[in-house]
């Protein structure tokens, strides 16, 4: 039922986030500037940057379902697409959080990464509703895929955008996305990356699974269903 | 800004882990559900397809 | 191709011309806006960066119903079929409608940039004019290729007036940043370009980008 290594990639991701969150509380050093509230850097950034990479692989794996017709890469593109949203609202909460605790306030626009990924994010949620909104599998699955191409070749355009409007406008003050990491946190940045992109892969798989599933199950009941009109 | 006092901070911090791990856990759970239940349906249909 | 273009777009602008449909309703709702702006900021006069933030926001929205308005006549009248089975390239019919988007957004400017100047703005618009038209042009380039395959994208679905504006307005954002910012200091008191490459550059590689994507991904539209 299951794909197969899905329990090796599962056992793989909680024992690397385990790993990272032990490194966060324990081996990373307290930052100078932000204190103890800078280790949410360490669960915002990395799912901010995997969630982007999710949207641009949903883009890519719609650009292999239109140039070879092969529905299964849709329904790839779509989960991408799907967890990717997930791990939006993931960000934009932490990314609130971090502000409330850095600034005061529960949104900053200085942030370049939060503030572009609040319009991508705004943008793929219309994904839902173009999407359902289409009752023809096939043409459903086609729109959707241009969707995603077109969506996933915006989102680097429009971050380079708004980090250029934002370093005109407000100087980044505190610039913990870029910039030298000093040792300790780089690595415990990178673990939590590692961590982050594991987890993305291991819920694709397990929501493709349940898609699989439940179109075995279809099939099956579409099977019976001819079945029993033949013989009635 | 100063850095805010440790108990303070605490809670901010977390307030994030919590959000991203109580996602996920609803996340899977929820998938977890769903093919625990096509699977026993998958099971009792192929029940009845040998018949 | 070319042909094909021309002829699809000449059947779109005379339609325009005769049934006055779009581009009227479009320069009227950027006026309407405008009084809206002028009550909801209560202000008599704008500049610098709310004016550019005013003017661009307002000739983005209007640029929304243009679009929505896009395959009106081939949706009611069931053009679209006839264009499908006629031996068309699906990139002719892009660039018909993405012309005629940019020429009925070019009409709209004739008159909102004025009456803006006239309403809105306190510093004039004078001496920046060619600036000015380089940056709206380019900006419009870029609408009107993402307008024509929202338009596209949205056309056969039941919920089109809601996803058109869904759809079209996050994916315009860069275009409004670099046209706010590029025309913010002309619109100062002392007015006078500034950092206008950079801005310029963001619009060219998103016009660039987009006329591409566009073009590549429009054949797997409208087909059957």
């Amino acid at each position: 039922m299951y794909s197969k290594g899905l329990k090796p990639l599962s056992v793989a991701t909680v024992v690397t986030l385990a790993t990272a969150m032990a490194l966060v509380f324990f081996y990373a050093p307290l930052d100078a500037d932000q204190g103890f509230v800078q280790k949410i850097f360490y669960v915002h950034v990395p799912m901010a940057i995997v969630a982007l990479c999710g949207f641009v692989a949903g883009g890519v794996m719609a650009i292999r379902h239109l140039r070879s017709g092969d529905r299964s890469w849709d329904m790839r593109s779509y989960v991408a697409i799907h967890i990717s949203i997930i791990l939006g609202v993931g960000v934009l909460v932490t990314g609130s959080i971090w502000a409330k605790a850095s600034w005061g306030h529960w949104w900053v626009w200085d942030e370049p990464v939060l503030v572009s990924f609040l319009v991508v994010f705004l943008l793929y949620c219309v994904y839902y509703p173009l999407r359902f909104s289409i009752e023809d599998p096939e043409r459903q699955a086609r729109y959707s895929s241009v969707f995603a191409i077109v969506a996933g070749a915006f989102v680097p355009l429009n971050f380079a955008a708004v980090r250029l409007a934002e370093s005109y406008t407000h100087p980044r003050v505190l610039s913990q996305t870029g910039g030298s990491l000093p040792g300790d946190m780089r690595l415990t940045f990178l673990v939590s990356l590692l961590a982050m992109a594991l987890l993305f892969v291991t819920l694709w798989k397990l929501e493709l699974t349940a898609k699989h599933a439940s179109m075995q199950l279809k099939r099956l009941r579409r099977k019976l269903a001819e079945r029993e009109a033949v013989t009635a | 800004m100063p850095a805010l006092p440790l108990d303070e901070a605490g809670k901010y911090v977390a307030g994030a882990y919590v959000v991203f791990l109580t996602l996920i856990v609803v996340y899977v759970a929820i998938l977890g559900a769903k093919i625990a239940r096509i699977d026993r349906e998958i099971t009792e249909l192929a029940a009845e397809d040998e018949e | 191709m070319i042909r094909a273009t021309r002829a699809i777009l000449r059947k779109d602008l005379l339609l325009e011309l005769r049934t006055k449909e779009s581009v009227p309703a479009m320069t009227l709702f950027t006026l309407t806006v405008y009084v809206l702006f002028h009550f909801g900021l209560d202000r008599d006069s704008l500049d610098g960066e709310l004016a550019a933030g005013v003017l661009w926001v307002t000739l983005l929205l209007a640029a929304v119903i243009g679009v929505t308005r896009l395959f009106a006549t081939e949706r009611e009248q069931g053009g679209i079929d006839a264009l499908l089975l006629a031996p068309v390239d699906r990139t002719a019919l892009f660039l018909a409608k993405a012309s005629a988007l940019f020429l009925f957004l070019v009409a709209v400017e004739l008159v909102a940039v004025p009456a803006f100047g006239l309403l809105l703005l306190g510093p004039g618009l004078g001496g920046t004019l060619p600036e000015l038209v380089a940056i709206l042009l380019l900006a419009n380039l870029g609408v009107a290729s993402v307008g024509a395959l929202v338009a596209a994208l949205a056309a056969e679905t039941r919920a089109r007036e809601l996803i058109v504006p869904l759809l079209l307005l996050p994916l315009l954002v860069p275009l409004l940043i670099a046209g706010a910012q590029a025309t913010e200091p002309f619109l100062r008191q002392d007015q006078g370009p500034e950092d206008l490459d950079r801005w310029l550059a963001l619009l060219t590689l998103y016009d660039v980008v987009f006329v591409l994507v566009s073009v590549a991904v429009f054949d797997y539209l409208l087909e059957d």
